[in-house]
């Protein structure tokens, strides 16, 4: 196809064609409009709901502008991670360097806002022009008494990925510091769930039916505290593994702290996250729990999903998200409600996610790494697709194209996990797909389906 | 009275307003500014079948397409060279070659705007000469029109890097003598600046009215204002022709907004001094009395008077005023953005009654005290005027200021609820509301709109805050 660039064409595979072999991990495609961002955004989306921690983009504006109170990460109670603090750096201190301007900056916002800790997000020009960012972070530290950590984010150091880790990094500093005489044997800490619409409210309160502690969210409704206490944790639960893994690993090769691979979304993962967890304490109890749980949660569901899967069978959906995990949940949810997945695909999956997506999928479903507008658009109408999801930069290509879209990613205020989240995610796709605007909008699509095709 | 040579913090129309200078900090915090290059790239979409590229890393153009999309809702494409830890080291020629052929190959533009960011220009790349070498490759030779602007981050705000492209794409496309092929009679460059979607089109409209063909740009009002589509086009419809910008030196005239390029180079000033084409240049037509000059100014480049249509929503608006005066005066406004729409903004608040108590920009000409001073002339309460200003040095002065409203992008959301008034959304950013692309801010119809909003906004307010909550006001 015209649309996807020749050194791009490793990184599509239609079920069924050929034998699989995707490439993926591999750096984006110099011009190619790509989906991803960069190693400061992965960075940034880790630690940015932490919300007891100051957090200060040491390089010069739009990354700070442009990361500004845009997600829907909640918080219980402080709100510093809302705010929006760079060094704002210029010219002259492109030149003279920007260490004396960063600790300027450090120490007037910790002595206004009084964080339990502070992260200094390094972006590019700070790799390039050699501030020693680790330097000052120590010297604060010592003057101010808090952690103040470096996170190491220089957006052509990499992809999202890398920033994942330099985040992993940083926290991993923090873990280990606190008091955790008081953790029961019984707890975990809950590792990449971002709280957006308030899910891991949801999830905590799960746990806590279940009688398990919850020592930290990492990072949803994220306290600093909490973060240092984590190591006192039997066990971690990771979502969202693309970007909490190498913590889980680094966690668990100091502390001896095994970890669960889970997701949150869709009612078969939810379900088995919550039988994983009570697996692994080998409780009768705590098993029992969890099956009272399951039993009351779907009866309230599932008469209500019955209903939008009555109005959603048969119709077709495409997925495009950052990590491959959420793209397996959102396969298996959707053919929950009798939706089918034609096309599906990941900004940063690796060899073993694509191998998995492509044992979950129907013969002819486009499975396709780090995709761009233009594929993108391409695929819609090529699978005549009734449903895309995916995040901000997907969705103007699917409304161009008269086509519905669900935004799963980041900016959402709507909660998607858990069982009430699985309800959510059935009234948004069904009251997307139901909308009669559709009949006003690609005539030839609709055509098309008409013709059958 | 001029704006303090420092430059920090100090511009006022009343000395007495020192006093209220809030404490210097280091950091900025709460930003009411972007970067350069997203200016850049949006003018660059504003040229028709031109794609905008970024000389950097892969999250700058990620940001800023997420960012320009939430506001008009459109696809907006922006290729990135894309740099790597070797292209830092090493230089990032190799990646901006295949990135140029890449896109070149999968978009087929007719134009690639290229614009750098801190991270080339702090290594120092010479766009320009690269650009050149690149020409004379084997690929090269099947490349479209490149033009190249400089906007580094760490310098000045988005509206800088606007405004270095409207006058980097002028610069390098005007070629003498190319208007013929372009229109049979004479023709006017209109440089609106950042505006919205509805404002370049009621612009084109206003022109045409008077008769005067026009060479307007960026023009992004189709571009990043579409009708849905059957199929996805790559680079959408519309946008400022590349002949008509190869031609702005045949133009009979150039009209230009803002009032802090009056003394600034610009694309209008180029064009006058290298190839005479009289510069009209004035404030962002908000309001009836920058309106009004830019009307006078169309009817001295035509040589007709202002149609009737447009002279009678003059005097519709007029008439609003007075219908609403009562509504209006005296209250205290909090007016921030861009420079130039503040400027505007005060202007239209100060001709109805309404005091902008403090207008605050992010962005730092050097002309913004001055150019407020101006338009609030007589205004009965001490107006503050303040550039390079955040949001959380924009709150700290405004608590003592008792203000009635804000208006603004989204991003004085937070300081608007903190302060518990309302914010009528204008400009760039809108994305906590629907249609700020289609929010026309120009001409007496524009501050038709704007007035209506400001009325009812406040009687909104008194409405709601009354223990009886009127039903006719």
């Amino acid at each position: 196809m015209s649309e996807i660039l020749r050194e791009r064409q490793g990184q599509v595979h239609r079920k069924g064609e050929a034998p699989f072999q995707l490439d993926c991990e591999k750096p984006s495609a110099a011009g190619s409009v790509s989906q991803r961002a960069c190693v400061f955004c992965g960075s940034r989306v880790v630690l940015y709901p932490i919300a007891d921690a100051l957090h200060i983009v040491h390089g010069p504006i739009g990354c700070a502008s442009y990361t500004w109170d845009i997600r829907g990460a909640l918080s219980s109670g402080p709100q510093i991670h809302r705010l929006s603090f760079s060094t704002d750096m210029q010219e002259i201190d492109v030149v003279h360097g920007g260490e004396k301007k960063l600790k300027a900056a450090l120490c007037e916002l910790i002595d206004a806002h009084h964080p339990k800790a502070a992260f200094v997000y390094a972006t590019c020009i700070v790799g390039v022009i050699g501030d020693d960012v680790d330097a000052v972070c120590r010297q604060v530290s010592a003057e101010k008494g808090i952690p103040v950590l470096a996170v190491h984010s220089e957006g052509f150091k990499g992809t999202k990925k890398d920033g994942y880790r330099a985040a992993c990094d940083a926290l991993y500093k923090l873990v280990g510091t606190g008091d955790t005489s008081k953790v029961s044997p019984v707890s975990i800490n809950i590792l990449g769930d971002f709280n957006l619409a308030g899910e891991i409210w949801m999830i905590k309160d799960y746990y806590r039916r279940m009688g398990i502690e919850v020592v930290s969210c990492v990072t949803g409704d994220g306290r600093v505290d909490e973060i240092r206490r984590a190591h006192g944790a039997a066990l971690n639960v990771v979502q969202c593994s693309g970007s909490m893994t190498h913590l889980a690993e680094r966690l668990e090769e100091r502390y001896g702290t095994p970890s669960l691979r889970v997701s949150y979304f869709g009612i078969e993962d939810m379900s088995e996250a919550l039988y994983d967890v009570a697996r692994f304490f080998k409780s009768d109890e705590i098993m029992r729990r969890a099956q009272v749980l399951v039993r009351e949660e779907l009866a309230r569901i599932l008469p209500q999903l019955a209903r939008y899967r009555k109005a959603l069978v048969g119709k077709r959906a495409a997925i495009y998200v950052g990590g491959a995990f959420k793209a397996f949940s959102l396969v298996r949810a959707l053919r929950h409600l009798g939706m089918k997945t034609v096309m599906v695909g990941s900004q940063t999956g690796n060899k073993k996610d694509y191998e998995l997506l492509r044992e979950l999928c129907d013969e002819g479903t486009i499975i396709v790494d780090d995709s761009n507008p233009l594929e993108l658009a391409s695929f819609l109408s090529e699978k005549h697709v009734d449903l895309f999801i995916g995040g901000v930069k997907e969705r103007p290509i699917a409304y161009k194209l008269g086509i519905g879209f669900c935004d799963h990613n980041h900016e959402r205020k709507e909660a998607l996990a858990g069982f009430e989240g699985m309800l959510n995610f059935a009234r948004e796709v069904y009251g997307t797909v139901a909308s009669p605007v559709w009949k006003l909008t690609g005539t030839e699509r609709a055509r098309a389906l008409e013709a059958g095709a | 009275m001029s704006a303090n040579p420092a430059g920090t913090n100090l511009a006022t129309t009343n000395p007495a307003a020192e006093s209220t200078h809030s404490p210097n900090w280091v950091s900025t915090r709460n930003p009411c500014k972007l970067c350069s290059p997203l200016g850049a790239a949006l003018v660059m979409r504003g040229i028709e079948g031109a794609l905008p590229f970024l000389h950097g890393s892969q999250g700058c153009a990620t940001y800023m397409r997420r960012y320009i999309i939430s506001h008009f809702r459109e696809p907006m494409d922006i290729a990135a060279s894309g740099f790597s830890e070797a292209s830092t080291i090493f230089g990032g020629g190799p990646n901006l070659r295949q990135g140029l052929t890449n896109v070149t190959e999968q978009y087929k533009p007719s134009l690639i705007g290229i614009a750098t960011t801190c991270l080339t220009e702090t290594i120092g790349e010479d766009l320009g000469m690269m650009l050149k070498e690149y020409l004379a490759t084997e690929e090269g030779k099947s490349a479209p029109e490149l033009v190249h602007v400089s906007t580094p981050s760490y310098s000045g705000t988005h509206m800088d890097g606007f405004h270095a492209a409207v006058r980097a794409v002028v610069e390098q496309l005007a070629e003498p003598g190319a208007a013929a092929t372009v229109y049979r009679s004479g023709f006017v460059n209109v440089f609106p600046g950042m505006v919205s979607a509805a404002d370049l089109r009621y612009l084109k409209e206003v022109l045409r009215d008077f008769d005067l063909r026009l060479t307007l740009f960026p023009d992004y009002s189709e571009t990043l204002d579409a009708p849905v589509l059957d199929r996805y086009s790559k680079i959408p419809a519309g946008g400022t022709p590349i002949q008509s910008l190869r031609a702005t030196p045949s133009a009979v005239a150039s009209v230009e907004f803002g009032r802090t390029m009056l003394r600034k180079q610009t694309a209008a000033s180029h064009l006058e001094s290298a190839f005479g084409v009289p510069a009209h240049r004035m404030g962002m037509p908000v309001g009836i009395r920058e309106s009004d000059a830019f009307f006078q100014s169309l009817e001295k480049i035509s040589g007709r008077p202002t149609p009737m249509l447009h002279a009678a929503e003059r005097g519709r608006l007029v008439d609003a005023y007075v219908d609403g005066h009562k509504y209006v005066f005296g209250k205290r406004a909090i007016v921030f953005g861009d420079e130039d729409l503040v400027i505007g903004l005060a202007s239209f608040l100060a001709e109805i009654g309404i005091s902008p108590v403090l207008c605050a920009s992010g962005g730092k000409s050097g002309c913004f005290a001055e150019a407020i001073a101006e338009v609030t002339a007589g205004c009965p309460d001490e107006v503050i005027a303040r550039d390079g200003l955040d949001f959380m040095s924009m709150g700290e002065l405004a608590r003592g200021l008792a203000p009635d409203f804000m208006i603004g992008s989204s991003k004085g959301a937070p300081l608007a609820r903190e302060l518990g008034v309302p914010l009528i959304r204008v400009g760039f950013p809108v994305h906590d509301r629907f249609g700020g692309q289609r929010v026309l801010h120009l001409g007496y119809r524009g501050a038709q709109y704007l007035f209506d909003l400001v009325v009812n906004t406040l009687l909104e307010r008194k409405q709601n805050s009354s223990p009886i909550g009127y039903s006719y006001l």
